[in-house]
């Protein structure tokens, strides 16, 4: 374990008992091995930049809202290393994992190692009730199938995460994340080839493997926003503020694009 | 008061029986199985709850609350017949209608927190609000869950019973007894390669101390009774001194109940992969109540059990 990993995960916002594990099952160790594992990546290979990280509430409960890119989360796991690796102190991301992941051996249990929980509206308020930071990609698996040419579009919001940040009273800071599609260029997605795998597709580069290249990576995270209400408005009503909310991560993208990311 | 615990032989319900007696209240006990030497102080009836001997108790007895703890959970490798798959909800049935029969202030059930069901996709903190998930997959639970649900019928079929439906997690101590002691009763535990489940364990007194504070307090409802925070079952297997022996899962099938391995239905195979954790925040608020001993204490107790330095009271 990485020793300035080791003093981030001793001062993460999480409360672990004796034995270095939190009540949601995330433990000192996993983190530590995963933070280690995760450095080079973030530092070196992707070369991650990260701008206005001062929005993310330096404590207390928070939604971060982003964007997938391309063939695989890299982008939610960059959030979570910027979130560990430049906030001080650090906070954990947590966060909703696709249903398909908990029953795959080992990958479920090495995701709630590190706080990763399927992504259910139970989970998600009772983290963010809990003081935690939830991080959610509203596109899904649509927004990891997208293919090269789309990797800076958005696809279709769901609304549930909004409902859930209504209903929380938690506030949203939209983060963008800006060249994860040049990392893993998908030119097609293998959908009965994912399926003998328990995944939803594996994504096919032109070097075919689904290996990332060396892009680099930016995120910018954009203002905190908040809405009035408790959850239970109309649908109408909801889609709007979901549509404000993809048009500030949409604003996001193309502020970095502006600044010559990917 | 004057308190009847339906079950009273098996390792909660001597527990509960004997901590209900230290706290000053008059206890009788039921149970078809024996309780040789049980302290003077409790009158102990070694009569099936089911009988209608039972019901001679409850006239002569005149309990003012109930305590339920006449279920098992049938987890052996060959399930039963269907009459025993059915003895939970006939038991529950008996105590039931004997408490409105006779006059009983406040029944408690004493169910599990099994019966929110193992599965991927379920919360990993179950509220009380929440459906049994895994009737159609695990039929030998389905009649634990038959009778929690019944239990629960008593809210609307007998209003002025004071009717509390607990499910506790899995306890564990020195009485070496109970779902998870099974589990670790051989010296190597099964495990399903690439998972680890999250376990939720209370000490056994703890347990007995928690199902007491149900009988002294005057709220109703159905309430989740856990202590500590979960553990890896991987963690508790190695603090319990047992090897854990991950094999993947068609490869376990075949062996359990084989080669040292303790026998399980295919289907409890779900609970060794997925957790099954409960939200006892509602319980905790109502009664109190406040475990004392951590689940390394149970663990360790349950060791020592082994070695017969707690012989069951």
């Amino acid at each position: 374990m990485h020793p300035d990993v080791r003093r981030r995960v001793e001062r993460l916002d999480v409360a672990f008992d004796p034995h270095g594990f939190d009540r949601y099952g995330a433990s000192r160790e996993a983190l530590g091995l995963f933070f280690t594992a995760l450095r080079p990546f973030y530092r070196r290979y992707f070369q991650v930049r990260a701008h206005g990280l001062e929005h993310v509430p330096a404590r207390g409960r928070a939604m971060l809202v982003g964007n997938h890119s391309g063939g695989m989360p890299i982008d939610a796991l960059m959030v979570m290393a910027s979130l560990f690796f430049e906030l001080e102190p650090p906070r954990l991301a947590h966060g909703m994992v696709e249903k398909f992941v908990a029953p795959l051996p080992f990958v479920g249990d090495i995701a709630r190692g590190v706080g990763q929980l399927t992504g259910l509206p139970e989970h998600a308020l009772r983290l963010l009730g809990d003081e935690r930071v939830l991080m959610v990609f509203p596109e899904g698996v649509r927004g990891t199938a997208k293919l090269f040419p789309q990797r800076n579009e958005l696809v279709r919001f769901g609304t549930g995460f909004l409902r859930l940040a209504l209903q929380a009273h938690a506030p949203i800071v939209p983060v963008a994340c800006v060249g994860a599609g040049n990392a893993v260029p998908t030119v097609a997605n293998a959908g009965r080839l994912g399926r003998a795998f328990g995944l939803p597709y594996v994504p096919l580069t032109p070097y075919l493997l689904p290996l990332p290249l060396p892009a680099r990576i930016e995120l910018y995270y954009g203002a905190p926003l908040t809405f009035p209400g408790d959850g239970n408005e109309d649908d109408e009503v909801v889609e709007q503020h979901v549509e404000t909310v993809k048009a500030a991560i949409a604003g996001l993208i193309r502020e970095g694009l502006g600044r010559g990311a990917a | 008061m004057k308190v009847l615990v339906a079950g009273v032989s098996g390792k909660l319900g001597r527990k509960t029986a004997l901590a209900l007696h230290a706290r000053g209240h008059q206890v009788a006990g039921l149970d078809r199985r024996p309780w040789p030497d049980a302290p003077a102080g409790l009158e102990i009836h070694a009569i099936d709850v089911r009988k209608r001997p039972a019901e001679d108790v409850f006239r002569r007895f005149r309990p003012d609350v109930v305590v339920h703890l006449a279920t098992m959970a049938q987890l052996s490798l060959h399930a039963g017949s269907e009459d025993q798959l059915r003895q939970n909800l006939g038991s529950t049935r008996a105590v039931f209608d004997n408490c409105h029969r006779h006059g009983v202030r406040r029944a408690i059930f004493v169910g599990r927190h099994t019966f929110y069901g193992a599965a991927s996709d379920a919360p990993l903190y179950h509220t009380e609000d929440e459906p049994p998930l895994e009737v159609a997959s695990f039929p030998a639970l389905a009649d634990l869950v038959a009778a929690d649900l019944y239990a629960g019928s008593a809210f609307w079929r007998f209003p002025a019973l004071e009717t509390v439906v607990l499910r506790l997690c899995y306890t564990l101590g020195p009485s070496r007894r109970g779902t998870l002691a099974s589990l670790l009763q051989g010296r190597l535990v099964p495990a399903v390669l690439g998972f680890d489940p999250l376990f939720q364990i209370l000490h056994e007194d703890d347990a007995a101390v928690a199902v007491a504070l149900a009988v002294e307090k005057r709220f109703r409802g159905v309430f989740n009774v856990a202590g500590p925070p979960p553990l890896p079952m991987s963690r508790v297997a190695r603090q319990a001194g047992r090897r854990l022996v991950p094999l993947p899962e068609p490869l376990l099938r075949h062996v359990l109940g084989r080669y040292g391995f303790t026998g399980l239905p295919a289907a409890a195979l779900s609970h060794l992969k997925y957790p099954v954790v409960i939200d006892d925040r509602p319980f905790r608020e109502a009664t109190g109540f406040r475990h004392e001993r951590d689940a390394d204490r149970a663990i360790d107790d349950f060791r020592l059990g082994e070695a017969g330095a707690f012989p069951l009271p």
